[in-house]
């Protein structure tokens, strides 16, 4: 089960690498950034699960002197919480800016992008 | 073409990183030693019933408020990117959106809302918490703009959520050193009984004002968004 979920998440990561390599429009490579960004979010993820265990709540079910060997490491859980929540305000900056560039240039090509170039 | 070539390469090469990495993965019998003191002292110590928010509100309070900050720079920085050359919105001439959107942003959006103070004030208690429910109060205000995209939220509402939370989150981080064991400390409060609505100290106090300002933060970047001028 955590294999075919981190296999997913490398997957996820190697399309969203290809769009954001092969792809000239600017919406396109932030689309793509986003989908490598769930694969790394689904790999952390699939790192801390461990074979018949559950979500780490302590609850009648789960009892906390039985916590250490009923539940998953919830460390990776944490990690991933806050990423997705930066993951998707670094989309917000890459649009705000991605707008910015079009009212400047008028296209949304990126190879238009030439002050930095050299 | 010789661009998309050199890129194939670079992705085989992640590609070839990735499979060795899949195949020689072996999942842990037993937790680490960091997360085995967070399952075993939890309880005891912060009283939280969830763990992740025991380790995102204290264990790791720094980090998160350090997160926190992140995303105020992203709301700000969005705001001051798109804030030049900014049209009325009354000027702008969009088709109606339909009558289900309408009427079923109208009945939704409080429901949505409703839905994402509960996630945050239970984040102890429940899969959940401030960044969640943030998010879930964003969507409300989400549903609110595509029903209504020339509907103007008022800023000044949205920045005195987002200060004032962020105020109390620093001002409770401060009062831990004074009163309790130090910086972002949870003990201000009692502990409680575990599984309790009022337990785990200060957390749910925490975990709300973080879920106000998260939230507060996200319909900024949204309406900042929506008001962006038709190129």
């Amino acid at each position: 089960m955590a294999l075919i979920a981190m296999a997913a998440g490398f997957i996820l990561i190697l399309i969203g690498f290809y769009g954001a390599l092969t792809n000239r429009n600017i919406l396109r490579m932030i689309v793509a950034f986003t989908v490598a960004d769930t694969g790394v979010n689904i790999v952390m993820v699939a790192v801390g699960y461990m074979r018949g265990r559950t979500a780490p709540i302590l609850d009648n079910t789960v009892p906390a002197a039985a916590a250490a060997a009923r539940i998953i490491d919830p460390v990776p859980q944490a990690l991933v919480l806050t990423a997705i929540v930066i993951g998707m305000g670094v989309t917000a900056l890459m649009l705000a800016f991605a707008y910015r560039f079009y009212e400047k240039k008028r296209t949304l090509d990126i190879t238009k992008c030439t002050e930095l170039k050299w | 073409m010789i661009r998309k070539f050199a890129a194939l390469l670079i992705l085989a090469g992640i590609a070839a990183i990735f499979t060795g990495l899949l195949f020689t993965y072996e999942p842990d019998a037993e937790l680490n030693t960091t997360a085995r003191y967070y399952a075993e002292r939890t309880a005891a110590d912060i009283g939280a019933a969830n763990i992740v928010t025991a380790i995102v509100v204290t264990y790791r309070g720094l980090d998160t408020l350090g997160e926190v900050t992140v995303l105020f720079l992203t709301a700000a920085i969005v705001g001051l990117v798109l804030a030049r050359g900014r049209r009325r919105k009354e000027d702008r001439h969009l088709a109606p959106v339909g009558e289900l959107l309408a009427t079923g942003s109208r009945f939704l959006a409080p429901l949505i809302i409703l839905l994402g103070v509960y996630v945050f004030v239970n984040g102890h208690l429940t899969p959940g918490g401030g960044f969640q429910g943030g998010a879930i109060i964003a969507s409300g205000v989400l549903l609110i703009l595509l029903a209504d995209p020339c509907r103007c939220l008022s800023h000044r509402i949205i920045d005195t959520v987002e200060s004032v939370s962020g105020l109390f989150y620093v001002g409770i981080a401060l009062l831990g050193i004074v009163l309790a064991g130090g910086f972002l400390d949870s003990h201000l409060l009692p502990r409680g009984e575990l599984g309790d609505l009022f337990s785990a100290g200060a957390i749910p106090l925490i975990y709300s004002l973080i879920g106000l300002k998260v939230g507060a933060e996200f319909s900024s970047i949204l309406a900042h968004l929506s008001e962006t001028e038709e190129l």
